[in-house]
This record gives structure tokens, C-alpha cells and sequence, in this order.
């Protein structure tokens, strides 16, 4: 395998503290070394040089949600055209939740999952096991084969359970063999089938709305569930404030809980949306302002561990309608880097504390070997240009869903490359 | 966003909302509907301003009363009229809802009236068709029914002349409701005084203040004093989706009674969209009585759709 040496880049590596300009050294499908100052001595010949001047090289981002749509509904996305998204987006380790088709409930779905991801040559794409049999919310899953097979977390991924007593043995039996349980908190009785926040824009539109409360009482129970189980939590996209705030307050109490955020959360609140744009279709739906502001402030100060793209492509049918009978979802992998810099551009945090909440953060929840430039790790990286602009279109655009809000619009930021074990996956 | 109702003249050409449509529009529909007010007493009532035209009436939801002057708008106006009620036809064969608009395109139709169930239906239709076919909301989810809101406003202006200086109650089931939230627009745009609506707050909608209104959960205090009070009709659900205890409960706090009425200013006029629940939304009495314009809005219902019918027509460069 080839030995890598990419020069002059802006390393950044918070897991490492570091945040200057040197090279780093690949070989084997490893990081050897980083160096951000003259070091006499080091003798590497490398096949291959890279330079990366004006540019920042990071460790490769971990998505912990990617719907890949593979297997089962190739029509909106396979396992191939999605992955390349993935490579484009400097992604390099990706969680699959368990809603896939079938379900990810048998040892034999996780492993055309890998068959699949194999002949895409992407590495690392992480199958999230089914909590339940089929997802329905009332049987435990075989949830030490699944791991064994090589299921990183276990989820019931937007699914309800049928009753909280199912949830706290699914959560006791998780516990038992050491699997983290990714929850999506919501009360499907409060939620009620709504399809935008039940505020202004509800209100002003007619749509089936959902309530803040829907979510954050869902946190609530789920934190009083963890304390009762001892297992190991972390919440999936959170979109309120109410539930950023009671996270914080978990975990200054002590809880081992973790929490993560769609990027487009970060950005798009109800005023944003476009009336009855079934682009901005998402859920949990754009909240308000203050929700907002409040998840950018619980990333800024850690309640928040990480930042996902929750990426769902959709096909065009699946948006073509009114919109409450559209697909909810946004085609948001390519999109993760630029809005991850608009909020360090906003000053909501620093670049530092973006890339943290891309790499080691995420590697930490998932207890995996990854995320940050360590020698010794796997040679996951990407290189990316903060100042150069691209227009989402359909040359620039890998995933095969188009459905995000920012369709035609002008970005600042890009991969330029890709590297997963070594291996250049994604160069422009 | 640009208002996808206007073309690029700024008039109407599709009825979708009264959202984003300014005064003048407003008063050119009541305009335009006053001349027609006229014609229904004549022996003839037929002008030929959409001769050769075909207006399809979809309604993918059940509706005798709208269909029915919508239907006669269109005759009265010389239009060829076709209407499906496709909530028993094509699209539980599975047909889409674009496919059923794209096959009526292809036989050369003028305009779509559309009722639907869900918010925002109207506007995917407007989107998606060709452009030469205007589409009016007949009522989609709980967002908008313009032509009874316009129709109700054209009813408030035969009684009240001005608007500027009226006190307007909105009293039941706001949340659900379709036509409220239009009329609410419009009065606004219109620029009333007051616009309150009084209602128990699980038929209140969250934030119902942004909409312009003054919200009130007591009957008596809201119509205190108020020019237009406008009863809404409430659906037998309500009831098992525990939004209300009964009718019977609801009739107590929140009916029309004779003494209640007197609350409001003398000449207050009694309005509803109809169909009327008699004995849970007012007492008989008042539906039939002195205050009551509940006829008229019907009567007017066809001059107001006839007139949003032959402006868009018209703006959309079609109308003779």
C-alpha cells in the first residue's frame, strides 16, 4: 500500500490540541505521524505527495445517521450512489440506523450490508441493530448476535416502542452486552402524525403541528429510564431547547448520556420554510429562534457531543405532493462541511470545536478507534478548503436525492479530498 | 417567496389564500361581485364572460353546498362545468393526484376548482399545472377557504359599509378551522378594528396571536360590544378526539343565545359558513331570526365566486 505525505495543510486535530500548519504521514492504510514543526531525523519516502496549502487537513468525519435507502429502496439511493456522497462530503465512518428493508434484525441483513459496502469499496459503514424484532417495538432483537455480526449501537431508529416496559428491558438487555442505545425521542401520541412545529407557521398554514413537548418528554423518560438501567444513552437529533436543557442537566447529574444534532437543525428554524416546500419537510420539524440558539449553545458547550447529517434521500415522488403527505427527510451529507463552517463563520464555535464535533466526539460515543490523527489509527482523513464556493446542482451532486432546501444555492467550503484507510476515496 | 396567485402584473390568476394579496385586490373581488349581485334578479342570469371555457370542479372531499354555487357561478357565467367528486373515484384506484390534474390538463381544461382534504393541496396543484389553468381553493386542510372568507367579507360590507371601524368576533372551533383562518386575513387586509376570537383553548390553535387576533376563552367578555359575530361549525369529532367534554358542555359555554347576543352591539349581524348544528353552535332562534344573514352569505356566495372566477380567468389572459 502507498505511503502518503501530505504537506502545508492546517492540521486540525482537536482530540491531538492541534491547530497548525505541517505534514501528515500515512503508510499502510495508517497514520504514522503528524509534524508541525522541522523534525530532523524522519525518514519517510513517500509514493505519493499531496499538497494541501491554504487548506485544512482533518481527520475524517463520523456520521452517526446515514440512511443509505440500501437495501430496499434503491429507488430513492443504493448503497454505492450514497456512499459517494459519503466520500464527497469528507465522511469516512457512517452509522446506518436500522430502518432499512429488511430491517436490521439478522446477522444475514448485516452482512449483505458489508457485501454491499464492500464491493462500493467505502469502508466504514456502520449498521445500527434493530432494538426490536422488525423495528415493531414489542420483542427484544438478538442483539448479541447482531453485534457479534458487527452492529455497532442498537436503535428502535424513529420506530415507537409499545410501551415503556418494552423500552426499559430493551435498555436493561442493551446494558448487558455493553451496546449503546440510540434513542429518537419522541411521544407519537403528542406528535400526532404533525409535520411542521406547532407554532406561527402551523398556525398560519394549517398543518398537523407538533409540539415541543413531544420530544422533550420523550427525553425526560428516557433519562429516568437510563438512570434505572445503567445503560449507555445518546439521543438522536434533538431539536428543542427544552431538550438540549435537560440533557445538560443529566449530565451534570452524572448520567452517561450523550446527544447529537442534524446540521440543518443548526441552521433552519419555522420562518425559514418556504410555504408548503416539501423541501423543508423534515422531522423533528425546524423549531423556532430560541430552540435554535439554544442547540447551537449546547454544541458550543458540549451537551451536545455531535453533529450529524441525518441524511435521508428521498426520490421525486416521494416529495411531490401537499405537503403533509410528503416523505420528511433531507439529502444533507454534501451539505455537512459548508453549514459546519457557517456556524463557526456565525461565531456559534470555533472550527476547533466543528471538527471535534465531526470526529473524536462521535468515535467516543461509538467507543471506536477513530477520529482524530493518532499514529497508529487508520488512515481516515479529508482535506477541505473553507473558502471555496460551489453551487449545489446536479454536476457538483453525488447523493441520488435532491431533496434538501438548498438545491441551487451557492456554498462555502468543500472536500477537496477524501482518504479512508489510505486510500484516496474522493478527489476533485 | 413571490406570490405564486399573482402574475407578473400583480394580479390574481390563481385563488389559493388571502395570504399575501393586498386591499386593493380584496375590494376589486367585492367590486366585481357587487355587479353581479344584480343579475341574479334578472330573468336571465347569464352573462357570456367564460363562454367556451370548462371549469372543472375536484373534490377529493365531500361537499354538496360549495360545489353546488360553485357550480352554478360557472353556469351563470356561461362556462362549461365538470365536476368529479373523486374522493369516491379515480385516486382510490390508486391513481396520484397530479396524475388526475395531468389527464385533465390533456383535455384541454381552463380551470380547476379544488377541494382537498389536506393543507396546502391547492398550492401543489397551482404548482404543477399547466400554465395557462387557474386554480381556486374550494378549501385544502385547514388553510384556507378564500371564497367563503370573501364571500363572508362581501356579506359584512352589504350590512357595515366600512370596515375600519369594526369589532369582529370569531367564536368555536378555530383550530380546525379553514375558513377562520382566512377570514382572519381578510379582515385584516381589510384593516377591521378588532378581530377577537373566543374559543375553549383546545380548539385554539398554538400562537393564534400571531395571526392578528385578540383571543378571548369567554364568550360573554368577547362579545362584548362587537359589530360581526361569526359562529363556526363544530364537527362531531371534536368530541372523541377529547377536544370537548359534549355538545351539551359546549352549547353552555360557548353557544349563541338570545341573551348572549344582547352583548353585542345592537345591529350586530349573526353570520355562519353552514352547515348550521342547531342547539350546539346557536340557538334555532337566532339562525332564523332578525340578526341572522346566514341566507344572504349563501345568496352572495354565488356573485363572490363568479367574480373570482372571471378575474382570475381574466389575468390569466383568457377570458373574453
Amino acid at each position: 500500500m502507498s505511503k502518503i505525505h501530505i504537506s502545508n495543510g492546517h492540521i486540525i486535530d482537536p482530540a491531538n490540541n492541534i491547530d497548525k500548519t505541517g505534514s501528515v504521514y500515512l503508510a499502510d492504510g495508517k497514520i504514522v505521524a503528524v509534524h508541525t514543526s522541522e523534525t530532523n531525523g524522519f525518514d519517510f519516502t513517500a509514493d505519493k505527495t499531496i499538497d494541501a496549502s491554504s487548506q485544512f487537513v482533518s481527520p475524517g468525519f463520523i456520521d452517526l445517521s446515514v440512511r443509505l435507502r440500501d437495501p430496499g429502496q434503491s429507488y430513492k439511493g443504493t448503497l454505492l450512489s450514497e456512499t459517494s456522497a459519503a466520500a464527497a462530503a469528507g465522511v469516512t465512518s457512517l452509522c446506518l440506523p436500522p430502518d432499512t428493508r429488511p430491517v436490521i434484525d439478522t446477522q444475514a441483513v448485516v452482512e449483505l450490508i458489508h457485501d454491499k459496502a464492500e464491493k462500493a469499496h467505502y469502508n466504514n459503514v456502520f449498521p445500527i441493530a434493530a432494538l426490536t424484532q422488525g423495528l415493531a417495538g414489542s420483542e427484544l432483537s438478538s442483539m448479541y448476535a447482531l453485534k457479534e455480526a458487527g452492529c455497532i449501537a442498537v436503535s428502535n431508529a424513529d420506530v415507537p416502542f409499545s410501551s415503556l416496559l418494552v423500552l426499559r428491558r430493551a435498555m436493561e438487555y442493551a446494558c448487558s452486552h455493553d451496546l449503546l442505545v440510540i434513542y429518537h425521542p419522541d411521544i407519537p401520541s403528542l406528535s400526532n402524525n404533525g409535520c411542521a412545529n406547532e407554532g406561527a407557521f402551523a398556525t398560519r398554514y394549517g398543518l398537523p403541528s407538533i409540539p415541543e413537548a413531544s420530544e422533550s418528554i420523550a427525553v425526560a423518560q428516557c433519562l429516568e429510564l437510563a438512570e434505572l438501567t445503567g445503560c449507555r444513552l445518546h439521543f438522536s437529533q434533538i431539536s428543542s431547547k427544552r431538550s438540549a436543557i435537560k440533557i445538560q442537566q443529566a449530565k451534570k447529574y452524572g448520567l452517561k448520556v450523550s446527544a447529537d444534532v442534524a446540521i440543518h437543525q443548526l441552521h433552519l428554524t419555522e420562518n425559514d420554510i418556504e410555504p408548503f416546500n416539501s423541501a423543508y419537510h423534515v422531522l423533528p420539524p425546524f423549531r423556532t429562534d430560541k430552540d435554535k440558539l439554544q442547540l447551537r449553545e449546547s454544541l458550543a458547550n458540549g451537551t451536545i457531543n455531535a453533529i450529524c447529517s441525518d441524511h435521508q434521500p428521498h426520490d421525486l415522488d416521494a416529495k411531490l405532493g401537499a405537503f403533509p403527505e410528503t416523505e420528511p427527510g433531507v439529502s444533507s451529507l454534501e451539505t455537512l462541511l459548508p453549514l459546519m463552517l457557517k456556524l463557526v463563520k456565525d461565531n456559534a464555535i470555533t472550527l476547533s470545536q466543528g471538527v471535534a464535533a465531526l470526529t473524536y466526539k462521535p468515535a467516543r460515543i461509538l467507543n471506536i478507534q477513530s477520529g482524530s490523527l493518532s499514529s497508529g489509527l487508520p488512515a481516515d482523513l479529508c482535506i477541505f478548503d473553507t473558502e471555496q464556493h460551489w453551487e449545489i446542482s446536479q454536476d457538483n451532486w453525488k447523493s441520488a436525492g435532491r431533496n434538501t432546501p438548498y438545491w441551487g444555492e451557492t456554498m462555502k467550503g468543500r472536500v477537496t479530498k477524501t482518504i479512508q484507510a489510505g486510500k484516496i476515496i474522493h478527489s476533485l | 417567496m413571490t406570490n405564486i396567485q399573482l402574475n407578473q402584473n400583480g394580479k390574481l390568476k390563481h385563488f389559493l389564500s388571502i395570504d399575501g394579496l393586498n386591499e386593493p385586490i380584496l375590494t376589486e373581488i367585492l367590486n366585481t361581485a357587487e355587479s353581479f349581485t344584480s343579475m341574479s334578479k334578472q330573468q336571465v342570469k347569464k352573462v357570456p364572460l367564460l363562454r367556451g371555457k370548462t371549469i372543472v370542479n375536484l373534490f377529493f372531499e365531500n361537499s354538496t353546498r360549495t360545489r353546488t354555487t360553485f357550480e352554478l357561478a360557472a353556469t351563470r357565467l356561461s362556462a362549461d362545468v365538470l365536476s368529479l367528486n373523486i374522493a369516491t373515484s379515480a385516486t382510490s384506484k390508486g391513481e396520484s393526484l397530479l396524475d388526475t390534474i395531468h389527464n385533465l390538463e390533456a383535455m384541454h381544461v381552463d380551470m380547476f376548482v379544488v377541494r382537498h382534504a389536506i393543507s396546502g393541496a391547492g398550492h401543489f396543484i397551482a404548482q404543477n399545472t399547466a400554465p395557462h389553468i387557474s386554480v381556486i381553493n374550494a378549501g385544502d386542510g385547514q388553510h384556507a377557504h378564500p371564497t367563503q372568507a370573501m364571500l363572508d367579507m362581501f356579506t359584512i360590507r352589504q350590512y357595515k359599509q366600512d370596515f375600519k371601524p369594526l369589532k369582529v368576533a370569531i367564536i368555536g372551533d378555530i383550530l380546525h378551522s379553514r375558513v377562520a383562518r382566512s377570514q382572519i386575513q381578510a379582515l385584516n387586509v381589510l384593516g377591521v378594528k378588532e378581530i377577537r376570537v373566543i374559543a375553549p383553548k383546545t380548539l385554539l390553535p398554538s400562537h393564534v396571536e400571531s395571526l392578528g387576533v385578540v383571543v378571548y376563552n369567554n364568550l360573554e367578555e368577547g362579545l362584548a360590544g362587537v359589530d360581526v359575530v361569526i359562529m363556526l361549525r363544530l364537527q362531531k369529532e371534536r368530541m372523541t378526539a377529547a377536544l370537548l367534554p359534549s355538545e351539551r358542555e359546549y352549547f353552555k359555554c360557548f353557544g349563541l343565545t338570545e341573551a348572549r347576543l344582547k352583548l353585542a352591539k345592537p345591529d350586530a349581524i349573526v353570520m355562519h359558513p353552514g352547515p348550521i348544528n342547531r342547539g350546539v353552535e346557536m340557538e334555532s332562534s337566532i339562525a332564523d331570526g332578525p340578526q341572522s344573514v346566514i341566507l344572504q352569505q349563501v345568496s352572495n356566495g354565488i356573485a363572490v365566486r363568479m367574480a373570482i372566477m372571471s378575474l382570475t380567468m381574466q389575468h390569466n389572459g383568457v377570458a373574453q
